[in-house]
């Protein structure tokens, strides 16, 4: 179990950016589990109206800048050559859940991302200064997330990892995931992040919590 | 069911090994594909499909040459891309080349859009991905122009514009049937009803239910832009041999092993033998088994689904080549009958 919950709190609002393979899947179990969602593509809510109406019913398309206004966590599910061009400012002081990944064999390769010091979510929380970011739900196929799901204490339960410089937020994020189905395993920083990355030890794997450790155990070794 | 039941093969040129499994030629594996279009046209396959590749184990970027040689020695098997890399290429090419296979096979020409899972073609064709979104997006609605015939004017920034212009030859029944392939993105769906381009389901991992809301956006979207009622198709993968076991034991390593070479950039997880078994049973993506396994599998999911045509991507690097055509047998004369008896029995 991750945290213990003394009393109800509300749950946070999400607000997911990105209407393609990832983000309405995200919205969708999001919607399930009992949030509050917001979604915005590039363009306006008319353009993702059907898309949301037919697969996340119950979540609310919007322009990006109203959609994360009165969300608490902003997931950015878009692909990471439009982050170049996303306004840092629109998630000003809000925790946001980077789930995108820097792929370059299957998207390109971008000038921003290939300094390979860095996990491309330092680059991304660099980017946006202004806020928390976390990495996860990155590493797991969108049609697995949604399959993939499993109540609190299943056997078959599946980990994500969670990857923060900011061990308050990433509780917040922990949260939130084991609501939606998932176990967490918790990385301590963006940096370290970087074994939830394309071609790192979990990416793409199915894993419970136990064999998810002993796959970055083995990799960090 | 609306639309009658179509079932086809689809084939990237998957490398084939030789008997002391050594890989074939590239040109040895252009001309099997050729007999394996053939045999299949003899044994009751509706529709013979090839997916555009570039690469050394799928050496098979003319598609349409080789849909032509198949088209010239068929009477009857429709033939078609499975799909067209339309972002890297030119609508006005594309159109030309398949009113040509049109031509040529008395109207039984197809085309099926993708944007593209593999990307080879990108960098070979001097094309960036980064502009993945607009290449498809812009393509997609210069070839609806070109498919309605007639003289087209458009203007794009991916091309240069035409302005009345008649693009030959013209087709001779009317527009080729035209189908978009859809990976998980929905915005393609919707896209495909847009134009009122048919709708292929590429599921290749996972469950196949997991389409079901895919199915019903497309109907949906079809509605809100007033266009007529069109099919849905599934394209998976698959083998198909006398008995479960044989057909698990033939693609098993062979799957593994292409699987794993295409992790990498494709981003897929290595396979496991429990994964590839989950794979191939009831819930997974992949049509491996005997006939009567796979024709069941195949009926409970067209019929899930809402779709009335399916395509069985065949082969895997390294099989052989008799091993295909025995495929292909099974496909034609067991599975297919099988389907069409479970259906009617359904419905």
């Amino acid at each position: 179990m991750t945290g213990v919950a003394l009393s109800p709190r509300p749950l946070p609002r999400l607000a997911v950016l990105g209407a393609g393979h990832v983000g309405p899947v995200i919205a969708r179990i999001a919607i399930d589990a009992g949030f509050h969602v917001t979604i915005a593509a590039s363009g306006s809510p008319e353009q993702i109206a059907l898309i949301t109406q037919v697969l996340i019913p119950g979540a609310e398309p919007r322009w990006a800048a109203d959609a994360v206004e009165n969300a608490g966590i902003v997931v950015l599910a878009m692909p990471l050559h439009k982050f170049a061009t996303f306004d840092p400012a629109l998630v000003a002081g809000k925790i946001v859940v980077d789930a995108m990944n820097y792929w370059p064999p299957a998207d390109g390769a971008q000038e921003m991302l290939e300094d390979r010091r860095y996990s491309s979510s330092e680059i991304v929380q660099r980017r946006l200064a202004n806020s928390t970011v976390i990495k996860t739900l990155n590493h797991i196929g969108y049609h697995d997330l949604e399959d993939g799901r499993r109540p609190a204490g299943s056997p078959e339960r599946l980990a994500i990892g969670v990857a923060s410089d900011d061990p308050r937020a990433a509780q917040v994020v922990e949260e939130v995931i084991d609501r939606l189905g998932y176990d967490t395993v918790r990385l301590d920083s963006l940096r370290a992040g970087r074994l939830l990355e394309p071609g790192g030890p979990v990416f793409g794997a199915l894993l419970g919590r136990a064999a998810f450790n002993i796959a970055m155990h083995a990799k960090a070794a | 069911m609306q639309f009658p039941l179509v079932f086809g093969l689809d084939t990237f040129g998957d490398m084939t090994h030789d008997a002391d499994d050594h890989p074939l030629s590239h040109a040895q594996t252009i001309r099997n594909v050729v007999e394996q279009g053939v045999f299949a046209d003899q044994v009751g396959v509706d529709f013979f499909g090839i997916g555009e590749h570039h690469t050394d184990d799928f050496p098979m970027p003319a598609a349409d040459v080789v849909l032509a040689a198949i088209a010239a020695r068929t009477p009857r098997i429709r033939v078609g891309s499975a799909v067209t890399v339309l972002s890297s290429d030119d609508p006005v090419r594309v159109f030309q080349r398949y009113s040509t296979l049109n031509a040529i096979s008395n109207g039984r020409a197809e085309v099926i859009l993708g944007r593209g899972s593999s990307i080879d073609s990108f960098p070979l064709f001097g094309y960036d991905l980064a502009d993945y979104e607009v290449l498809f997006e812009e393509k997609v609605n210069l070839f609806a122009e070109l498919r309605k015939g007639g003289p087209v004017t458009w203007q794009g920034k991916t091309r240069a514009s035409l302005t009345n212009q008649d693009v030959v030859p013209h087709t001779e029944f009317g527009p080729f049937p035209v189908w978009i392939g859809v990976g998980g993105s929905p915005q393609s769906v919707v896209r495909a009803a847009h134009y009122g381009f048919a709708l292929m389901l590429a599921i290749i991992g996972g469950s196949p239910a997991r389409f079901i809301p895919f199915s019903r956006l497309f109907q949906e979207a079809l509605d809100k832009f007033g266009q007529p009622p069109l099919p849905v198709g599934v394209h998976s993968p698959g083998h198909v041999a006398e008995t479960d076991e044989k057909a698990r034991e033939d693609f098993w390593p062979r799957y593994l092993q292409v699987i794993r070479h295409v992790a990498e950039t494709r981003g897929f997880a290595i396979p496991t033998r429990e994964s590839f078994m989950y794979e191939v049973g009831p819930q997974g993506a992949l049509y491996v088994g005997s006939p009567e396994t796979v024709a069941q599998k195949i009926a409970a999911n067209l019929t899930a689904l809402g779709a009335s045509r399916f395509d069985l991507k065949y082969g895997m690097g390294g099989l052989s080549h008799e091993a295909l055509m025995r495929n292909i047998e099974l496909y034609g004369a067991q599975v297919i009958p099988r389907v069409r008896a479970l259906l009617g029995v359904r419905s």
